[in-house]
């Protein structure tokens, strides 16, 4: 069943503040191999400029995909998630993500759309810090693929 | 944000230098615990085959987090990444043996665009198919 068309444009409430921790940004650069200094030394990312170590470009997806849940997790919007895959993701940054950021996100469905029986659903995740300053934008399209007797 | 490489001497078609980067179960284990995301797709081949997968996959994520690294490797500053996005075509299917799976990244200058940005477009290959689409840095150079 299409998923209702009145959700677009729906935004929820921003999320409770995430702290980013220097070491699970360590853990999430080691996990990806990335020997990136600016990841785990203060120092060296002192040198590029940064108050602090900085997060790879897609360590925040952890953060915006928990945020968008409440999106997914809605019962009124009633996703199937057990048929859902992830098909496209952006991000737009105005400053890295770095150790001691307390992080919120706001989710907005931006579009909902039917294509051959599969629901794609746009959501964007809007990331502020706590002062309110913008630090990325993440995009998440998400495809609930059309159950197989349909 | 000091990215080491100048935005007068590249052109378009300057070529990143390409890498390879290896994934085994265990390096989709380690990537589930530091992500969080443990969806069993990605660790339990039963789950896998069981919602019709040839095998367990790698995070999609993760292959977006490998390929990127050419760009942030060449920039030296990984804030030098203004926009990243990607279109996730085909998985990348991790066998349970020594060897895993290998994830191919090339990417070259596609335009310079207004601010010192250029704009990079990658290529992510495994076992020769083409498992990113639409895979676009927009990068700002020195």
């Amino acid at each position: 069943m299409a998923l209702d068309q009145s959700f677009v444009g729906r935004t929820y409430p921003p999320t409770a503040p995430y702290e980013v921790g220097r070491e699970k940004i360590r853990e999430f650069a080691e996990a990806i191999g990335d020997a990136n200094s600016a990841y785990t030394d203060q120092e060296a990312a002192k040198a590029l400029g940064h108050p602090d170590v900085i997060a790879p470009p897609t360590f925040v997806f952890a953060i915006t995909f928990k945020a968008a849940g409440q999106v997914i997790e809605d019962p009124q919007l009633g996703l199937d998630y057990s048929r859902v895959v992830h098909g496209d993701q952006k991000f737009a940054y105005t400053r890295p993500v770095r150790a001691g950021d307390r992080l919120s996100v706001t989710s907005t469905i931006e579009a909902i759309k039917s294509l051959a029986g599969n629901d794609i659903l746009d959501i964007r995740g809007e990331v502020h810090d706590e002062t309110g300053e913008h630090v990325v934008t993440a995009w998440t399209k998400l495809v609930s693929r059309a159950p197989e007797e349909a | 944000m000091t990215a080491k490489i100048a935005y007068d001497e590249v052109e378009v078609g300057t070529e990143l230098p390409a890498q390879s980067f290896p994934v085994t179960r265990a390096t989709l284990v380690q990537y589930a615990g530091a992500s969080g995301d443990f969806n069993p797709i990605h660790w339990n081949e039963k789950f896998a085959r069981e919602v019709g997968l040839p095998d367990v996959i790698a995070h999609g994520m993760f292959t977006m987090a490998e390929a990127i690294r050419v760009v942030t490797d060449w920039t030296g500053d990984p804030a030098a990444v203004v926009e990243y996005g990607v279109r996730f075509t085909k998985p990348v299917v991790v066998p349970n043996d020594d060897e895993g799976a290998v994830i191919e990244v090339s990417a070259k200058v596609a335009a310079k665009l207004d601010d010192q940005q250029v704009r990079v477009d990658l290529v992510a290959t495994s076992a020769g198919q083409k498992v990113l689409g639409m895979s676009r840095a927009v990068v700002k150079l020195a």
